[in-house]
C-alpha cells in the first residue's frame, strides 16, 4: 500500500469553508465531484479541451480536470451551484440561458455559465467577437453556439440595465 | 485518466525548491501551472515521485524593467502577460502571441516560464524568446546562470536546464521604440498547436531594414531561429524577390513531422507563409 501521507485542504466554496484530507494526486473536479457532492462541474473530455469542468478559482476561469485539489488549497472557488440569486430565482446569466435557448442537452452549460460570469465581470459590455473569443475554450455539441452567444449578450445587457434587442438576421 | 502517486512539495523559496530537486533527482518534477506536465501525468506519460508546486514562491511573479531589460518572473501567467501595461506597451508582441496560446481558462493558469522551460517544440513562447533574443535564468544548488534562448533547445523535452536546476525568469533585452512585429500561427482550431507558426521583429529606416529577427514554431523539434533568413533581409526593402529568398532560406531549415497537422512539406510551406505574412505585418507596423 501507500507511504504517500494524505495532504489538508482548505478551500472557501460558494461561500461555504470546506476542509478535506486528499491524496495528493486527487484532481479538483474529482474533489469537488466525489469529496463534497458538487456535480453541477461536469466531466467532460478529462484532456482540458472541452471546458465542462470550468469553475471559478480566486477570480480565474479555470479547468478543473487541469488542477490538482492540494493547489486550491486557501482558495475562493466558485460553480454553477452559486450562481442563482439568494432568493432562489434565476442569475441573469441562468435567466439568459433560459430565454435565449443557450442550452439543449445542458452538459456544458455548468462550465459556459461559470465562464461567461467571469467574462462579464472582466468585461461587462463584450461584443460580440469578444464572447465567442471568451467561450473559445468551452464546446458545445448542441447548439452550434448562436444562442450561447445570446444569452450572454442578453445577461450582459439586463446586468447594464438595458434590454437585450435581438440584431436583424 | 488519474495520475500516478506522488509526494506533493510547496516551497516558500527558490532555495528550498532546488534542495528539493537535489534530494529527490530525476524523481522530481517543478509544477508550474501544470497544464503541460498535468495532462502528460493523466496519460501517464510522466509520473513523478515528487512534485515540487512553485505556486507559494513568490518571488517568481512580476513584470519589471531596469535599464533596457525586462525582466519577467518565470511563474508569470499568459494571462498575466496579456494584462501587463509594460508589456503591452514595450513588447506587444508578448501580448499577440500569449492570445494564440490555448483558451482563456489555459491562460489564466499557464505560466511563461513553464511554456519555454518544458521543451515542447509545439510551444509558441520558445520561438519568440529566440526573434527577441531572451536570456533564461537558470538557479541551481551552485548559483544563478544565464543561458540564452538561442542555445537552450536541444532536441524535443531535452534543454539546458539541468535536473536539479530552476528556471526562475526571462530577460528580454527592450525592443527600439517604432520596432515592427508579428506573430503568425496557423492552427486547425482554438487550442490547438501551430501546423507552423513564424515571428518576426524588425525596425526600419527610410524604407529599408536596419534589423531583423526571425523564429519559427512547430517546425522541427526544438524552435528554430533562422539566422540567414533574416540576414538576407537586413537593408533590403523587403521587396518580392528578397522576401522569396528569405523565406525559401527559413523554409530549408525546417524539418517538420508528418502528423495529423499535414504532411512534412505541407508544414515546410506553410511556414514560409507564416513568414510572408508575418514580415508583411511587421513592416506595416514598423515607423521609420
Amino acid at each position: 500500500m501507500s507511504e504517500i501521507e494524505n495532504l489538508p485542504v482548505t478551500m472557501t466554496v460558494n461561500g461555504k469553508k470546506v476542509q478535506r484530507f486528499v491524496e495528493p494526486r486527487t484532481l479538483l473536479i474529482h474533489f469537488l465531484r466525489e469529496e463534497l457532492n458538487i456535480t453541477g462541474p461536469h466531466i467532460g473530455c478529462e484532456t482540458s479541451h472541452c471546458g465542462a469542468c470550468t469553475v471559478e478559482l480566486n477570480g480565474m476561469s479555470v479547468k478543473s480536470c487541469t488542477l490538482f485539489a492540494a493547489q486550491a488549497d486557501g482558495a475562493e472557488l466558485n460553480t454553477v451551484e452559486s450562481m442563482a440569486n439568494a432568493d432562489g430565482t434565476l442569475s441573469a446569466l441562468q435567466e439568459g440561458f433560459r430565454q435565449m435557448h443557450g442550452l439543449q442537452c445542458g452538459f456544458c452549460t455548468p462550465g459556459m455559465i461559470m465562464r461567461a460570469h467571469v467574462l462579464l465581470k472582466e468585461n461587462p459590455s463584450p461584443t460580440e467577437d469578444e464572447i465567442r473569443a471568451g467561450i473559445s475554450g468551452n464546446l458545445c455539441r448542441c447548439t452550434g453556439y448562436q444562442n450561447i452567444v445570446k444569452a450572454i449578450q442578453y445577461a450582459a445587457a439586463k446586468l447594464n440595465g438595458e434590454t437585450f434587442q435581438e440584431a436583424a438576421e | 485518466m488519474i495520475p500516478g502517486e506522488f509526494t506533493y512539495h510547496r516551497p516558500a523559496s527558490v532555495a528550498e525548491a532546488i534542495a528539493l530537486l537535489v534530494d529527490h533527482g530525476d524523481e522530481a518534477r517543478p509544477l508550474a501551472g501544470g497544464h503541460s506536465l498535468i495532462p502528460m501525468m493523466k496519460l501517464r506519460m510522466a509520473a513523478p515521485e515528487h512534485l515540487i508546486d512553485l505556486s507559494g514562491v513568490a518571488d517568481l511573479k512580476g513584470v519589471s524593467q531596469e535599464g533596457d531589460v525586462i525582466t519577467i518572473g518565470a511563474m508569470t501567467t499568459q494571462a498575466e502577460v496579456i494584462g501587463s501595461a509594460l508589456l503591452t506597451d514595450k513588447l506587444p508582441i508578448l501580448r499577440e502571441t500569449a492570445l494564440l496560446i490555448a483558451d482563456p481558462q489555459i491562460r489564466y493558469v499557464g505560466t511563461l516560464g513553464g511554456n519555454v522551460a518544458n521543451g515542447d517544440p509545439g510551444n509558441d513562447m520558445p520561438a519568440l524568446m529566440q526573434c527577441l533574443s531572451a536570456s533564461y535564468v537558470l538557479a541551481g544548488p551552485d548559483g544563478t546562470r544565464e543561458v540564452s534562448s538561442r542555445d537552450f533547445y536541444e532536441a524535443a523535452y531535452f534543454t539546458a536546464l539541468a535536473p536539479e536546476e530552476i528556471l526562475t525568469a526571462v530577460k528580454i533585452p527592450v525592443p527600439a521604440p517604432g520596432h515592427g512585429y508579428a506573430y503568425e500561427k496557423l492552427k486547425r482550431k482554438v487550442g490547438d498547436y501551430a501546423t507552423a507558426a513564424a515571428a518576426v521583429m524588425l525596425t526600419m529606416s527610410g524604407g529599408t531594414v536596419s534589423s531583423c529577427a526571425i523564429a519559427l514554431t512547430n517546425v522541427g523539434d526544438t524552435p528554430l531561429f533562422a539566422e540567414e533568413a533574416a540576414s538576407i533581409l537586413d537593408g533590403s526593402t523587403l521587396d518580392r524577390e528578397t522576401v522569396k529568398k528569405a523565406v525559401a532560406a527559413a523554409e530549408a531549415i525546417t524539418m517538420p513531422a508528418s502528423d495529423g497537422r499535414g504532411p512534412a512539406e505541407y508544414r515546410t510551406k506553410m511556414a514560409g507563409v507564416m513568414l510572408e505574412r508575418a514580415l508583411k505585418r511587421a513592416a506595416e507596423r514598423a515607423q521609420g
